[in-house]
């Protein structure tokens, strides 16, 4: 069976989600991987719950926020963008492919930048292949004797 | 009437949880005189066959420290289980895993490679690795199996409490022992399962005396790259300090000998992922609105995962990385 990418989106309440919801709205097709949590604010997404998606079987995430100066909270997507560069760094550490977080500004008004992007991160994660993250973990445990004398 | 029975185990330890025990100074007195300490490698000759010989739930109390990191870890933790009323895990080795879960950052292969031929000091041309099971002309000897992953102790049984910190601070360890003889004695009944004990339900911040600002970080620091002023929090002065995301209960030790907190109360009530919690915080307060120059910031903290997950890392989210 093909892989079907697991996207986990959280977007903005004020740009990005409204954007995406454009882009439905004006039948702009895109395709149906990415699961969509609707935050207040870019900022309100924790370190946590990335970590917490892929854990539970996300093999890539999406956060959209406001462009830079057009936050509702005045600085909330400022907060995202540098949680985003330094998850990347930590995700390094831990074996996952810095490619599979993303971050995007992308406005109300710009459903056909959703249905780019959408589009783009899908096909990008596809390449990437499945993370698995919990079998893979568990996986690593039943090999006991690889060494041998 | 009988002496309630107390055991104290080491698992994967460096024995500073033992120590800390021993540091509660003249109560150990207390401890002996109202317990039957019937188990304590460290510190008497008993021997696993004894305690295999107990009776289910026969032990009243057992202190377990030490990560689950090889077969005798896990073969002791699930014996002391069946034969304990109440498990303990003390210190951060068995509630989140502690130092020696770092090791889940690499493999075990790479960790016998460091270890059996590529230190300096050692000798071992035919490149000879410990195995479980060795041949011997009188028959066969067992060594416990080394597991790929490091694990807290209640990743692998049922755990009732946890004592944290690295190790547990003495007065804290005291004020547990008490309040256990306590409930003994009077009958009280136990704390809910899963309670922290010894340890408060704040953050190391809210013990900690020096004055904080608003915090605007343009530079990160390590220890000692810079002379720590000692009032100001450390944080403010760019010096990566985990006290924002770390359990109170030690009295801010580290901060008031000058030296940022690491971490190893463990996370906060209601806090699920250390590490993520004080990402979420360090990159609130970097001041900088630039990608290039957020990036050239970021790259001051040397390792982040060791710094954030010092302490948690095998209790963490991810639990360690995918190799």
């Amino acid at each position: 069976m093909e892989f079907e990418p697991r996207i986990i989106a959280f977007f903005c309440n004020w740009c990005t989600y409204t954007g995406a919801d454009l882009a439905g709205v004006s039948r702009l097709k895109s395709p149906a991987n990415i699961r969509v949590i609707r935050t207040m604010c870019s900022g309100r997404v924790d370190p946590t719950f990335i970590l917490k998606a892929f854990e539970l079987g996300a093999d890539g995430i999406l956060i959209g926020g406001c462009h830079p100066g057009d936050c509702h909270y005045s600085e909330g997507n400022y907060k995202a963008l540098r949680r985003v560069h330094l998850l990347r760094k930590m995700l390094q550490s831990f074996g996952i492919d810095e490619k599979r977080l993303r971050l995007e500004w992308i406005s109300a008004s710009e459903g056909d930048v959703y249905q780019h992007v959408a589009t783009e991160f899908t096909a990008q994660i596809r390449s990437l292949g499945p993370l698995n993250w919990k079998q893979r973990f568990e996986q690593k445990e039943p090999k006991e004797q690889l060494i041998a004398v | 009437m009988a002496k309630p029975k107390l055991a104290l185990y080491w698992a994967a330890s460096c024995g500073g949880c033992e120590v800390a025990v021993l540091d509660i100074e003249v109560k150990i007195l207390d401890v002996a005189a109202f317990f039957d300490i019937i188990f304590w490698p460290c510190a008497t000759d008993f021997k696993y066959k004894d305690v295999e010989a107990m009776p289910d739930k026969s032990i009243t109390l057992c202190l377990f420290n030490g990560s689950i990191r090889n077969s005798e870890n896990e073969k002791l933790a699930k014996l002391l289980r069946a034969k304990s009323v109440v498990l303990v895990a003390f210190g951060s080795c068995a509630h989140e895993g502690c130092i020696p879960a770092l090791a889940n950052l690499t493999t075990k292969e790479e960790i016998f490679k460091t270890v059996y031929l590529d230190t300096v000091s050692t000798y071992n041309p035919e490149k000879r690795f410990p195995q479980p099971i060795t041949k011997i002309k009188e028959g066969e000897i067992e060594i416990p199996v080394f597991y790929e992953r490091v694990k807290a102790l209640d990743q692998v049984v049922d755990v009732d409490y946890y004592i944290p910190g690295c190790p547990p601070q003495s007065t804290q360890v005291a004020a547990v022992i008490e309040a256990v003889i306590d409930i003994l004695q009077n009958g009280k009944p136990l704390p809910p399962k899963g309670t922290i004990l010894g340890a408060g339900d704040k953050t190391c911040c809210d013990e900690c005396p020096r004055t904080r600002e608003e915090k605007k970080i343009k530079h990160f620091y390590r220890p000692h790259e810079i002379f720590a002023d000692p009032n100001k929090c450390l944080l403010d002065q760019g010096i990566i300090c985990l006290g924002p995301a770390t359990r109170s209960g030690c009295g801010a030790l580290c901060v008031k000998a000058n030296v940022p907190c690491r971490g190893c109360y463990g996370a906060p009530p209601n806090v699920h992922d250390q590490g993520a919690k004080m990402m979420s915080a360090i990159s609130s307060v970097i001041d900088a609105q630039d990608p290039a120059e957020i990036d050239k910031i970021i790259q001051e903290i040397v390792d982040p995962v060791g710094t954030f997950y010092r302490f948690s890392l095998a209790h963490s989210t991810l639990k360690g990385a995918n190799l």
